[in-house]
């Protein structure tokens, strides 16, 4: 394929990713490679303000989504490795700018060009990722409530697994919260905890040794509570997986 | 009822520690949206849900216009309206009424209403005597507690503590009540005797009818019609938001709300109401008199948080929410739990004494998913939050902490900078054991969790390197 017919990607990294995680990150821009895409990560990027908007300072998130809209300007697509992140520029960006007519006009082109990575992968790459080594493992998959109820995201990530020979044990209740919530975690750490538990539990049920997700914050709440009851389940983001990112150590585990 | 909405975290402790009740809510939480679920199937639950959500819009910007022809309408049907600013004068206009009848003993249908007035209470004090009909609001009346659910009032009782009750409560003998049919049956046995003597029946309203002067009710136990109609006096309570323009459009409502509230088609008895006994009836009260309270709602009318009005109370926000599950109802320190609840608390009492309840939510939206109204509850919920931080009422600590990390992340290079420091000593510090048990500013994290370590220098750092490397700078 010649350069010009390449897709031009924008990549937001999102910032967990970007400071707790970058191999996410790494296997995202591999993956839209593969695929066939010409990726670009603006370098004046920094966070899509979620954590403000959501605990209520939205006067301090409204600068930051200035901020993504700028460094996105003119990307026919932008692929977010974070269900969150998307839904915020998506579905959020419109309404946190509502009275600022210019702005909210960019926002809104902004949202019908960003895409969170696995839905863009397969409905707008159809792509199909190399088999992947975690074949004839117990796998079980995390669906995060943002990507899941704002985004529609629940088949993608299966479809892609499925393709990279990866079956999952589906655990109960797998479109439940996991507790994480942002700040809500962190303010209310008690009620993150049973929510946490109840996640952990369910997940272990299905006999699974790995547990996959989309978004880092769940993923890091859910590894972070499996290390503290000394459980062995590996946890990582799926695009680690299809990327065949698997030699560094899961969240939250050690150096071998 | 004292509101203690400012314990809501330590009341959740409370609730979690007890490992039974907890077992029981996770059942109810399991339960209950399976139930629902299944009787949303049946019909095109998203057309309803969208029909009902325009009529009620519409209701609600024309409200004024509806109150009067409801008004109207009542008074040909030969009832009296009565208007209620708030609590305390819903509470005197009752208990005005059951002086002016000489009453001595009243019957209550389940209304969530006359529990947000305090109303039980309140004529208690004069000297009535009150017996709650509903089954499970009976149960929370003997046991001195209040509702934990809108819908199912004694949800977090099990058999046994209810069974306890009413042994201990009921001067009946020596009886086991073995099971809950035998204790069903007793509870009717007393209650029949309270529908029979009681002067005054007072119930709540599903929805009131403009066109008709009606008043809807639904009800399983058929409590709601005895009351209604065997005491001599009826007086229904409801606030103003319940108007609806016409009798179908309130059956509309109803076919969203059996199925929202308990996973049936319909309930048992969907009872309309139309006035006091006229020549030639068999049976009816002598007086029939509608309490509408406002209670605020006006102050809601018109504001960013009208769409709470168009609230049904089915409590499926409540079930299907996993704070309300962990914490259990009673956490929410008010009326109204769950959800719903920590929209209306904040709105109908104080937003400082319920600031917690606005951030008792992950934003998972399955509340919003399964309103039968179309209520965004989690936007409403993020507004209460930034009413919360315009009012200087969230913790100074978070506050400054947001507004310095939307200063640092408006400047790309700073941020970058800094993170990419903070991040590399968090990584040698941390990755060989993967996370911390500890960690300064993360105490609500680590205190549950490990706080997992970075993989190593920060994207952008290493991004910047490698293009460097590949000699495109």
């Amino acid at each position: 394929m010649s350069r010009e017919h390449k897709p031009h990607v924008g990549f937001f990294v999102s910032c967990l990713a970007d400071l707790f995680r970058p191999s996410v990150a790494f296997s995202a821009i591999e993956l839209l490679e593969a695929a066939g895409c010409q990726v670009e990560v603006p370098e004046t990027q920094t966070c899509c303000g979620q954590p403000g908007y959501n605990s209520g300072a939205v006067d301090d998130a409204r600068p930051l989504a200035h901020r993504v809209i700028e460094a996105f300007a003119g990307f026919p697509y932008v692929v977010v490795p974070s269900g969150s992140c998307a839904g915020m520029i998506k579905h959020h960006y419109p309404k946190l700018l509502a009275e600022y007519p210019e702005w909210h006009a960019r926002a809104t082109d902004l949202a019908q060009r960003t895409w969170e990575i696995t839905s863009f992968l397969v409905e707008v790459m159809d792509y199909a990722p190399t088999v992947s080594p975690l074949q004839g493992r117990k796998v079980t998959y995390h669906d995060s409530c943002a990507g899941l109820r704002e985004l529609g995201i629940k088949q993608q990530p299966r479809k892609l697994l499925a393709r990279a020979g990866v079956e999952l044990a589906e655990m109960q209740a797998t479109e439940v919260c996991c507790g994480f919530g942002g700040t809500f975690c962190a303010k209310m750490p008690d009620l993150s905890e049973k929510m946490v538990d109840d996640k952990l539990n369910n997940a272990l049920d299905t006999g699974a040794g790995v547990l996959l997700g989309g978004d880092l914050g769940c993923l890091m709440n859910i590894a972070g509570r499996a290390r503290r009851r000394d459980s062995q389940l590996e946890v990582r983001h799926v695009v680690e997986v299809l990327a065949d990112e698997l030699t560094g150590p899961a969240i939250g585990e050690g150096e071998r | 009822m004292k509101q203690t909405s400012e314990h809501f975290q330590d009341s959740a402790r409370v609730a979690l520690a007890r490992t039974e009740a907890r077992e029981r809510m996770d059942l109810l939480g399991l339960f209950m949206p399976a139930m629902r679920d299944a009787a949303v199937a049946e019909v095109d639950f998203e057309a309803l849900r969208e029909h009902v959500k325009r009529v009620k819009d519409h209701t609600l910007d024309n409200l004024e216009h509806y109150l009067r022809q409801f008004e109207e309408q009542v008074v040909m049907n030969g009832g009296h309206v009565h208007w209620a600013r708030d609590a305390s004068e819903l509470n005197a206009t009752v208990l005005d009424i059951c002086r002016a009848a000489e009453a001595r003993r009243v019957g209550k249908g389940k209304s969530m209403i006359t529990e947000e007035t305090g109303l039980t209470e309140h004529l208690e004090k004069a000297g009535l005597h009150v017996t709650e009909t509903d089954l499970g609001e009976y149960i929370v009346q003997i046991a001195g507690e209040p509702p934990s659910h809108i819908v199912g009032p004694a949800f977090h009782k099990s058999e046994q503590e209810i069974r306890e009750l009413f042994l201990d409560r009921h001067k009946l003998g020596r009886r086991q009540l073995e099971d809950p049919p035998a204790m069903v049956a007793e509870a009717r046995e007393v209650l029949r005797e309270r529908f029979l003597t009681a002067d005054v029946g007072i119930i709540g309203s599903n929805a009131l009818i403009a066109e008709t002067g009606q008043t809807l009710l639904v009800t399983n136990e058929g409590n709601g019609d005895l009351v209604s109609t065997l005491p001599k006096v009826h007086i229904v309570c409801a606030s103003i938001e319940k108007l609806m323009p016409r009798p179908e459009d309130a059956l509309a409502q109803i076919r969203l709300l059996a199925r929202s509230a308990i996973g049936t088609a319909v309930t048992a008895y969907t009872s309309f109401y139309s006035g006091p006994r006229r020549a030639g009836d068999l049976d009816g009260p002598e007086q029939y008199h509608v309490i509408l309270l406002d209670n605020r709602r006006t102050e809601i009318l018109g504001s960013n948080y009208q769409d709470m009005l168009a609230c049904m109370r089915c409590g499926a926000c409540l079930t299907h929410c996993p704070v309300y599950i962990g914490a259990g109802g009673h956490a929410y320190g008010w009326v109204y739990p769950g959800p719903m609840g920590s929209v209306l608390t904040p709105l109908l009492t104080d937003l400082e004494q319920a600031s917690e309840l606005p951030n008792a939510c992950t934003g998972c939206g399955r509340c919003e998913e399964v309103c039968p109204a179309g209520i965004p509850l989690p936007d409403l919920l993020r507004d209460l939050r930034a009413d919360e931080t315009r009012a200087k009422i969230t913790p100074a600590r978070w506050r400054w902490g947001m507004k310095l990390h939307g200063w640092l992340a408006r400047v790309p290079s700073l941020y970058q900078a800094f993170t990419g420091a903070a991040i590399a000593v968090l990584s040698r510090l941390g990755r060989r054991r993967g996370g911390f048990r500890s960690l300064p500013l993360a105490a609500g994290w680590t205190q549950v969790r490990d706080f997992p370590a970075p993989q190593g220098d920060s994207f952008m750092r290493q991004w910047k390197r490698r293009k460097k490397e590949a000699g495109h700078d």
